[in-house]
């Protein structure tokens, strides 16, 4: 119940965004404050030397407290400066496999002629000690990255994170919400190694038909969408002729189709995707030419890096309707 | 665009920061090096030293149980030294002790910053001894590098260069100095302490003592510490009436001098033969109770009283500078109405000095009754007997009055006075020793007479039945010169001064009275701080209710006035939502579109050139070091300054 009114209270407070998308600026409005525990003993502290100066009328006791106290109050507004008017754009994620940690990475833009120390980012409102840390120069950018468990296969949402600082005295801490709209394909993770490719060896040798390798450079066409970004003639791009692909030939590869019926009926649907998951891994290692097929979708033959991507991404995605 | 996403493990503290934090609570411990026993300043050196070590071995630290020991023996040591482990000097001992200790410990940067909250506080320390001039600045330092140590403890990476962990701290503190000030003046100000202080909080300063024996004045002449300073409202009287007054002695045990003070009277009784001179005494803390002012006091000040034998006492001991206001007449006529004289005036130690007591027997059977000529055949006495006056005496023997008039005959003030006052008191006459101060060094810059330690003398006060009671200086009899010219003067030619009476060359004379007078108006205006000149401030400038609720108000809206004013400054935008390069690329683009070759929406800047130099061949070039200038400064890194510049002077010199 006190829980249920404590985490109302705090999305009323702190106004959970939706996902933004593009740059979030960290306006002085989004920007909140409060001591640390530092800072409280740090009061203690100044009490302390108020009393003291009071009970023995040491008048540069008294100096040094209010100095003191001053500090304090202009800690609070450097702190507050270190983190507001930062810009905050999430980068692209690169997929990975369940049980390997995300890896959210945002780009800290300083548009202003102050250096901002020690930015940290955390998932939780209090930092737990353990956090990534970066320090944005003036008129520049750094990227600041949190890695983020991922446990279930499908598409994981950075949610809100949280931007904080502590700088420059270490008596305050500041922070702010972002909520980026950024998210990273987590691919399922893959059944243990050694099953066999289903069919590989009735299709080799007889697949002359899909004559491209990865061996030998055979020639440049022009680009097409899927093509692995490796193969990519960048010089010849360079060069202002445009996106060509470059082309290999080699030993030919066979053919394989991963398909889900092709899986006991009696086997758990995660089971079967963590199965094709595998295949999936094993043809690409063995430079196999492989489609697949899932029960509403089906990835036509290809080969290389790209037909890789696309079918792990559709395991990741795939829906399974019980 | 650096790639910069480090993990942090647990927030170890650093090299670096150790060696910061050391060497800040080093220094600030310093200035106690003198005041604390030779081992534990040793102690904490070597704690200093180790903890540098094993930061720069990367060595572990060392045990606990290591330290526990080692902290216990330093308490049991401390309090064998001074006997508490309570108080002043044992609790900074302590304090010193305690901190060494947690050097040894600090293990994280959250250590760290408990260690420079300790450090603010071992500031505040050091102005239980000293509060001057030099004491602030030096300590100011101090808490420089404290809050930059702090900022250091914040880095999540060591900062570039050093300097600028040190400029920031310092704009900090620059900024927090209207805050400051405005805290200083209007906090509300009480009287007195808030609970008992350690008996020892002012120990060790300097001053008149409440007894006086062979070598007691002597040893103050040596110091050339300030007693206390006077603005005299009108003219400063001659050196030799510049007779300040202080604890009276009435009794004698036949060596010491020595007194409780007597009755409260509070009443002005001398009649007043001409107009006082009016003046302002503020005296350095000396933790006694007296107040000096010159023979006679006129007036009391507030919280002080009159005893029967014209002495100024303070209720309570002078712990702090206090000022006051005072006026003295010079010619006075005290107590000559009846006899106040009890047998305490003529009261001797049986059995002491029987070679004085008979010559006093003698005087009196010489001349009768009469008390006045009693007392010129003495100081006659004196004069003719070829006395020196001397700095070092000659030891004095138990009959010490006996040894000082018929065997020594030399010897400081303090002998003269009480040999007379003894003389005095074996032929009849009532009398007893005034000890304070004479004379006192005239400042011209700051327009106040500094009376110094140095300037310690002792006197005699004999009664007489018409007159009442009448100062006497027998040192006067012997060397005049002592309340004309000071004690330099009267020293015998070739005598060795104590360092302060040393003739100055003249320059560093003048140096010398322009830093006192810089200390006198330190000490009056910052250090002089209390309750009653706040309150004097505020009602001069037109505030009539002081009370500390008022007072609160004030200094709440003040708070958040200033603190406003330091936000505009500091959160002020710094170029930041500036765009220099885009807003100069405007402007080109602008001056196209006039020219009229608009730059369409989808067009980028290397496209939008390539047209335009189409357009315009004779301004190629200079569209070309736009267009380049500005693509270098949007993508790439640069030297910024340089190409803004550049691409501001081409896009104002374009003419298409």
């Amino acid at each position: 119940m006190l829980a249920t009114l404590k985490a109302h209270l705090t999305d009323w407070l702190y106004q959970p965004r939706k996902p933004e998308a593009g740059t979030i600026v960290l306006s002085q409005r989004r920007v909140y404050i409060l001591p640390t525990q530092h800072g409280l003993i740090f009061g203690v502290v100044l009490v302390m030397m108020l009393l003291g100066s009071i009970n023995y009328g040491l008048s540069l006791g008294f100096v040094l407290t209010f100095l003191l106290v001053a500090l304090a109050l202009n800690g609070m507004l450097y702190t507050f400066r270190n983190l507001a008017r930062l810009h905050v754009s999430a980068l692209r994620v690169a997929p990975v496999f369940v049980g390997e940690p995300a890896l959210f990475s945002l780009n800290l833009a300083n548009p202003g002629d102050l250096t901002r120390h020690a930015i940290g980012i955390s998932r939780e409102r209090r930092p737990q000690g353990d956090e990534n840390y970066c320090d944005v120069p003036s008129n520049a950018a750094t990227h600041l990255s949190i890695a983020i468990p991922t446990q279930r296969r499908g598409r994981l949402r950075a949610g809100r994170l949280t931007l904080f600082t502590r700088f420059p005295l270490g008596l305050y801490h500041a922070w702010s919400y972002v909520h980026p709209d950024a998210s990273c394909i987590v691919y399922p993770r893959p059944a243990p190694a050694g099953l066999p490719l289903p069919q590989a060896d009735a299709a080799a040798g007889s697949g002359a038909s899909y004559g491209a390798g990865q061996n030998d450079f055979a020639g440049l066409r022009t680009y097409h969408a899927g093509d692995p970004p490796r193969h990519i003639a960048w010089k010849a791009a360079a060069r202002g002729q445009g996106l060509l692909t470059k082309q290999f030939s080699g030993e030919a590869a066979s053919e394989v189709w991963l398909a889900w019926d092709q899986l006991p009926p009696r086997m758990d649907a995660e089971e079967k995707i963590a199965r094709l998951t595998r295949w999936v891994l094993d043809a690409h290692a063995q430079r196999l030419a492989y489609g697949l097929r899932l029960p509403r979708l089906e990835i036509p033959m290809a080969g290389g890096e790209a037909q890789r991507e696309r079918c792990l991404e559709a395991l990741a995605l795939c829906e399974i309707s019980a | 665009m650096t790639k910069s996403a480090t993990a942090v493990p647990a927030a170890a503290i650093s090299l670096r920061n150790t060696v910061w934090i050391t060497v800040t609570l080093a220094l600030i411990a310093a200035p106690h090096a003198e005041r604390l026993p030779l081992w534990l300043t040793g102690l904490a050196a070597a704690f200093c030293g180790w903890r540098l070590y094993i930061a720069r071995m990367r060595l572990g630290l060392p045990s606990r149980w290591l330290m526990v020991g080692i902290v216990g023996a330093g308490a049991l040591a401390i309090l064998l030294q001074y006997r508490t482990l309570f108080g002043r000097d044992a609790g900074v001992a302590l304090l010193v002790l305690m901190i060494s200790l947690k050097l040894m410990e600090t293990r994280t940067q959250r250590d760290g910053m408990v260690l420079a909250f300790i450090g603010y506080f071992l500031v505040i320390t050091n102005f239980f001894y000293s509060q001057s001039i030099p004491t602030a600045l030096y300590l100011l330092a101090c808490v420089w590098l404290i809050t930059a140590t702090m900022m250091g403890l914040q880095y999540r990476r060591p900062p570039a260069d050093t300097r600028s962990q040190l400029r920031t701290a310092a704009v900090m503190l620059v900024q927090c100095v209207p805050l400051m000030l405005a805290f200083f003046v209007l906090f509300p100000r009480v009287q007195g302490p808030l609970w008992g202080m350690p008996s020892d909080a002012f120990a060790g300063t300097t001053g008149m003592s409440d007894t006086m024996s062979p070598g007691t004045l002597n040893k103050l002449v040596y110091s050339e510490d300030v007693a206390f300073r006077a603005t005299f409202t009108g003219g400063v009287p001659p050196q030799n009436r510049l007779y300040w007054r202080g604890p009276v002695l009435m009794d004698f045990d036949g060596r010491t001098w020595s007194t409780t003070p007597r009755a409260v009277r509070n009443q002005i009784e001398h009649d007043r033969r001409a107009s006082p001179v009016r003046y302002t005494v503020t005296v350095e803390p000396h933790n006694r109770r007296w107040l000096f002012a010159l023979d006679m006091p006129g007036l009391i000040p507030p919280r002080a009283n009159l005893t029967i034998d014209q002495q100024l006492l303070s209720q309570t001991p002078i712990t702090s500078r206090l000022r006051y206001d005072m006026e003295s007449y010079l010619d006075y006529s005290v107590g000559a109405a009846g006899n106040p004289a009890p047998a305490r005036m003529l009261a001797l130690p049986r059995g002491f000095n029987p070679q004085t007591r008979e010559l006093g027997l003698q005087l009196r059977e010489q001349h009768g009754g009469d008390n006045e000529a009693i007392m010129s055949a003495a100081l006659n006495l004196l004069r003719e007997q070829k006395f020196v006056y001397t700095l070092e005496p000659p030891l004095l023997g138990a009959h010490a009055v006996d040894d000082f008039l018929f065997r020594t005959r030399a010897g400081f003030c303090e002998h003269f006075a009480s040999a007379f006052v003894v003389l005095m008191r074996s032929a009849g006459v009532p009398s007893r020793v005034v000890t304070g101060y004479l004379g006192g060094e005239y400042n011209t810059l700051g327009e106040y007479l500094i009376v110094r330690q140095s300037d310690a003398h002792a006197w005699a006060e004999v009664w007489l039945p018409n007159r009442g009671w009448v100062r006497v200086d027998p040192t006067n009899s012997v060397s005049p010169a002592r309340a004309e010219g000071g004690l330099a003067a009267a020293l015998p030619e070739g005598a060795v001064l104590p360092r302060g009476l040393l003739p100055a060359t003249p320059l560093f004379h003048q140096l010398q009275l322009t830093l006192d007078s810089l200390a006198n108006a330190w000490n009056q205006t910052v250090l002089g701080y209390n309750f009653e000149t706040q309150r004097a401030l505020l009602t001069r400038a037109g505030l009539d209710d002081t009370s500390w609720r008022n007072l609160a108000i004030i200094l709440i809206a003040a708070t958040g006035v200033i603190t406003l004013l330091i936000a505009l400054i500091t959160l002020r935008s710094r170029t930041g939502n500036r765009d220099y390069a885009l807003e100069a690329y405007r402007q080109f683009c602008e001056k196209a579109a006039r020219a009229g070759i608009a730059r369409r929406e989808t067009e980028g800047p290397l496209d939008f050139a390539k047209r335009l130099a189409a357009a315009r061949p004779a301004q190629a070039s200079a569209i070309d070091a736009i267009t380049q200038r500005y693509v270098a400064l949007r993508y790439k890194k640069y030297n910024k300054n340089k190409y803004l510049k550049q691409l501001r002077m081409h896009v104002r010199q374009l003419a298409l």
